[in-house]
């Protein structure tokens, strides 16, 4: 089944991604030359790629990408989008460092993989290729309006999503305020490898007489789905000749299937004490997320731009964030040089622990976590950016940035933990990239 | 609960202060030339924009905000 679905999605990806070409060569095929000429140079092209890298030999991903937008007036446009995504490498699985050496069962339920005392335990089965294709026609509706309207469609071997999004802005005010309204509604699909666990059941060990009995009882079916629904009200500020502002208000539902398959839950008979085994890990079917959003563009005198952002999001799951950015554009000439800041900090989720207690199962748990994704933490990104302009329209650009994740310290009467025994990530990212 | 309300109630001040802000603040058709530069743009780079959202949705809790950022894979 599981090979099945790989070749389907890669074959409908592959359609897809035919399609688009068939569509750019369509347009400049049976046209003269001139005119080919004068259709080319009404599309812009932005051709990067992502070098991506974390420390220990865990994610390691490439991603090139290619968006082309075709400019019919100063307002109208489409834009077209093409990413594919590369990854290998091990990620933690979220189960609690020991000191014991750790063996857990492939999620395809076919051989194991093991961690050894001391260390952080890790997946090494991972390993995926994602294609995504995303198209967006922008327009204005008479002098006061304008709209946008988009859709989005992306596949890898056990992850399906395909969505679609609209907006609508009015300008008031001689265009110096947009007031913007957005909705945005996405469908997708996950189909893990050896199927969807049941929450909180516990993983069968490999090699155990039973195994292929607790395998099957540990599993709900091979697939299932989630509803992501967004919302979001804008408005947009000119301050002066040199400065504009944005705020936002942004809701977000989802609706389904929000655990991840592959995240296990240690447990332990009581805090520092002896490992039991390990359980699937389960969330909510639901979780709403609102976030408010602002940022300022401001040009110096010379020229220079500043660009300071901040995001406040809270949901019900109880996770807080807030998010700073500060990008800095210095312009040498055809050059120009801009470090990037960007500082983040997170609350963890109600459900999260970075281990569980047998006593804690004992009494039923319906709700568990130990994913780091979802813990406490802050994280750092410093990056650099340096781009040339080779012409009016041609651009070479490149991007180093390093990001690194600090765990806090999580207390808990039951199960608490030092922040030096939860996963630390810290990764190296670089883009290229040439705008023609 | 509380902190919702908090919030609730700074979007609101905010949205207003904006709307109050109107009268003094804004430029004339003419005087465009800066802000329809592409660096200042507020998505002036939607490359570079698309990249980050793909990477904190995969290693972050929170996602979106800018706009609907992120999303349409399953990350770990």
């Amino acid at each position: 089944m599981s090979e099945l679905r790989k070749k389907d999605s890669a074959l409908s990806a592959g359609k897809l991604g035919g399609t688009l070409a068939a569509i750019g060569c369509a347009l400049l095929q049976g046209m003269p030359n001139q005119v080919q000429a004068g259709e080319l140079e009404k599309w812009d092209f932005d051709a990067a790629v992502l070098l991506y890298a974390e420390s220990d030999s865990r994610v390691q991903a490439v991603e090139p990408v290619i968006s082309a937008t075709r400019n019919f007036d100063s307002e109208t446009k489409l834009n077209l989008k093409l990413a594919l995504d590369t990854l290998t490498g091990a990620s933690p699985n979220g189960a609690f460092t020991s000191d014991q050496p750790q063996t857990f069962t492939r999620p395809s339920g076919e051989g194991q993989y093991s961690a050894a005392a001391g260390e952080l335990p890790l997946d090494d089965s991972f390993r995926d290729t994602r294609i995504a294709t995303s198209a967006q026609w922008s327009a204005p509706l008479g002098r006061d309006w304008a709209y946008s309207v988009g859709g989005h469609f992306s596949t890898e071997h056990d992850y399906l999503s395909m969505g679609g999004n609209a907006s609508v802005s009015r300008y008031l005010n001689q265009k110096n305020t947009t007031l913007t309204l957005a909705g945005g509604l996405s469908l997708d699909t996950i189909s893990p490898e050896g199927g969807i666990p049941a929450g909180i059941s516990p993983m069968a060990v490999w090699g155990s007489s039973n195994f292929d009995n607790d395998f099957a009882a540990s599993r709900v079916g091979g697939d299932d789905d989630k509803t992501v629904t967004d919302l979001l009200l804008g408005v947009t500020k000119v301050i002066n000749r040199s400065t504009i502002m944005q705020f936002n208000y942004s809701l977000n539902l989802s609706d389904g299937y929000l655990t991840d398959p592959y995240k296990l839950v240690s447990v332990f008979d009581q805090a520092g004490g002896g490992l039991q085994g390990y359980r699937y890990e389960a969330r909510p079917d639901s979780r709403t997320k609102q976030a408010l959003f602002w940022q300022t563009r401001h040009q110096l005198a010379g020229g220079d731009v500043v660009d300071l952002s901040y995001r406040y999001q809270f949901d019900d799951w109880g996770m807080n964030s807030h998010t700073l950015e500060m990008k800095y554009r210095w312009g040498l000439g055809q050059h120009y040089l801009e470090p990037q800041v960007r500082w983040y900090t997170q609350s963890a989720v109600d459900f999260y622990q970075p281990y569980a207690t047998s006593q804690q199962l004992s009494v039923g748990s319906k709700e568990l976590t130990a994913d780091y994704r979802l813990g406490n933490f802050d994280a750092w990104t410093l990056g650099l950016r340096y781009g040339y302009q080779l012409t009016a329209k041609q651009e070479i650009y490149t991007r180093l940035s390093l990001y690194q994740q600090t765990s806090s310290n999580f207390s808990s009467a039951v199960t608490p933990a030092s922040g030096s025994d939860l996963p630390k990530t810290t990764a190296v990212m670089m883009i290229l990239g040439y705008k023609f | 609960m509380n902190k919702k309300r908090l919030a609730q109630v700074s979007l609101g001040l905010l949205i207003l202060l904006f709307l109050a802000g109107c009268s003094n603040w804004g430029v004339k058709p003419w005087e465009r030339d800066l802000l329809a530069q592409p660096k200042m743009q507020l998505i002036n780079e939607p490359v570079e924009a698309g990249l980050d959202d793909h990477i904190y949705f995969s290693k972050e809790g929170s996602s979106g905000g800018r706009s609907f950022g992120g999303g349409g894979c399953g990350c770990n």
